[in-house]
């Protein structure tokens, strides 16, 4: 009786090194960048949002702190070096962020060419997942307007002329209600992007398991609801006359 | 019980497709969903009419043949159950239910309510084994394993295939399948030796078959007849992101 020859198996090969920009074609590529780039956003909201409440220490403590951020590092960088880096790393991280949502957007177009015909019925937490997409798209144009009005001053009532607090101060006036409503707008869709946003980069970067899931999960909705709060309480402040 | 049933009808790959409705009669609740579709069937054989295609096995809820989307949700709205074992004591008398296919392109129709699911045997083959010189089972205990290792890894290998969560994601993802037998693989220790190459090379080959990135919706794990959980994409994710670096 012939037994069969055994042929041993190939040793398996090891992890095949990427190819030149093989780990930014993969969809798990992406969405690295993606929860990477929205972690650095997340950083700077936190010190934005904090530096905003300076508003309530009066114009002298807000615009000392303003003109301490062009001036931190002095003597030993030049004037504005530190402001200036962390410009091009926020562009940076945003180029990215949008270029990985894009990817995966079309991604996922051409991934289901033929739509359902019945409504598809979300079976998970999906209110908050679908504003993703639209809500960032109205993020950005926001952070346009955001940027010309207080921080070039071409939209601001005061003018680039003015002190940072006289644009907050004029900005919020409650003439320009309909700056303040579309600032608040803008706010609840970065809340509800933080929502879905914050676990999901965790749950991408293999750290959201089990019970820390759960924790996750409830962290993501507070800090979300903390910062959102944080950043309106200015706007709402002016318009009501708290600050002034 | 008597319902109205709105089926996608395809003759074959090529097709446009469209919905077709019909009227069922004198269907017990007591009927699985396939059985419902068999008294249909039964109907349009003697009527001359073509019946409508669709995939089944086991009808026992474990071979993952079956599986289509009633009323926009894969499987139905029964949480995990898949098609063959939803019945229609779940309907209302009267419901109108639309019954549609898998939609993704990684899922071609090939009739009807029957789409091609290579894509996944494809994932598989890239990756989704252990390469070992297959002997005689051995002892259970000469290879201890960690008691919750053994568990996670159980329950991502009741996954049967059935394509319900690429059916459910927005993305048309199968990040859910392919962590599944990763994660299965990965927590073993017969797994280890390939660990690193097999989750390279299955996620590359999700994506070279056209499925959508992972949103983490959740979607997936929601429909899910085997309930396999949001965690075992988070060990793909950490397995992935360790391998390629």
């Amino acid at each position: 009786m012939a037994t069969k020859a055994v042929t041993p198996r190939p040793a398996p090969a090891r992890a095949a090194p990427a190819r030149r920009g093989g780990f930014l074609r993969t969809s798990n590529g992406k969405k690295a960048v993606m929860a990477v780039t929205g972690a650095v956003l997340v950083l700077f909201l936190v010190a934005h949002m904090l530096g905003n409440l300076k508003v309530f220490a009066g114009a002298e403590g807000f615009n000392s702190y303003a003109a301490w951020l062009r001036t931190v590092g002095e003597p030993a960088v030049p004037g504005r070096t530190l402001l200036t880096l962390a410009e091009i790393g926020l562009l940076a991280a945003v180029g990215l962020h949008m270029w990985a949502a894009v990817s995966l957007a079309r991604r996922a177009a051409r991934a289901r060419p033929v739509k359902y015909a019945a409504r598809r019925r979300s079976r998970a937490d999906g209110y908050v997942v679908r504003t993703m997409r639209y809500g960032g798209v109205i993020i950005a144009l926001f952070v346009v307007w955001h940027l010309l009005d207080l921080t070039f001053g071409t939209v601001n009532p005061g003018g680039a002329a003015a002190t940072p607090y006289e644009r907050v101060v004029q900005g919020f006036a409650p003439a320009r209600w309909w700056v303040t409503s579309f600032y608040l707008v803008a706010m609840a869709m970065v809340g509800l992007h933080l929502r879905h946003g914050l676990w999901s980069a965790f749950q991408t970067l293999g750290l959201a398991r089990g019970r820390r899931r759960r924790a996750l999960n409830v962290l993501a909705a507070a800090f979300s609801a903390v910062l959102v709060l944080g950043f309106v309480s200015v706007p709402l402040a002016v318009m009501i006359g708290v600050v002034k | 019980m008597n319902l109205t049933l709105k089926v996608w009808r395809q003759n074959g790959p090529a097709d446009g497709g469209r919905m077709v409705t019909y009227k069922v009669e004198d269907v017990s609740p007591d009927m699985s969903f396939l059985e419902m579709l068999d008294v249909l069937n039964e109907r349009l054989t003697l009527e001359g009419d073509d019946p409508v295609a669709f995939d089944h096995d086991c009808r026992e809820g474990i071979c993952g043949m079956c599986g289509m989307v009633i009323n926009g949700v894969a499987h139905g709205e029964q949480r995990a159950t898949t098609t063959c074992q939803l019945h229609m004591r779940h309907f209302e008398d009267g419901a109108t239910i639309t019954i549609e296919p898998w939609r993704a392109a990684p899922f071609p129709v090939v009739k009807d309510l029957v789409v091609d699911r290579g894509s996944f045997d494809r994932i598989i083959q890239a990756g989704g084994f252990i390469s070992v010189p297959a002997g005689s089972a051995p002892d259970a205990h000469s290879m201890p394993v960690k008691k919750e290792d053994a568990d996670d890894a159980f329950d991502a290998a009741t996954c049967i295939g059935c394509g319900a969560c690429v059916a459910a994601c927005p993305n048309g993802s199968a990040s859910l399948f392919t962590a599944a037998k990763i994660t299965h693989l990965g927590l073993l220790p017969q797994g280890q030796p390939e660990r690193d190459s097999r989750v390279v090379a299955m996620v590359e080959q999700m994506d070279l078959e056209g499925f959508g990135g992972c949103t983490n919706t959740g979607e997936c794990t929601a429909v899910c007849p085997k309930g396999i959980p949001l965690d075992a994409i988070a060990q793909m994710n950490a397995d992935y992101l360790k391998a390629a670096r």
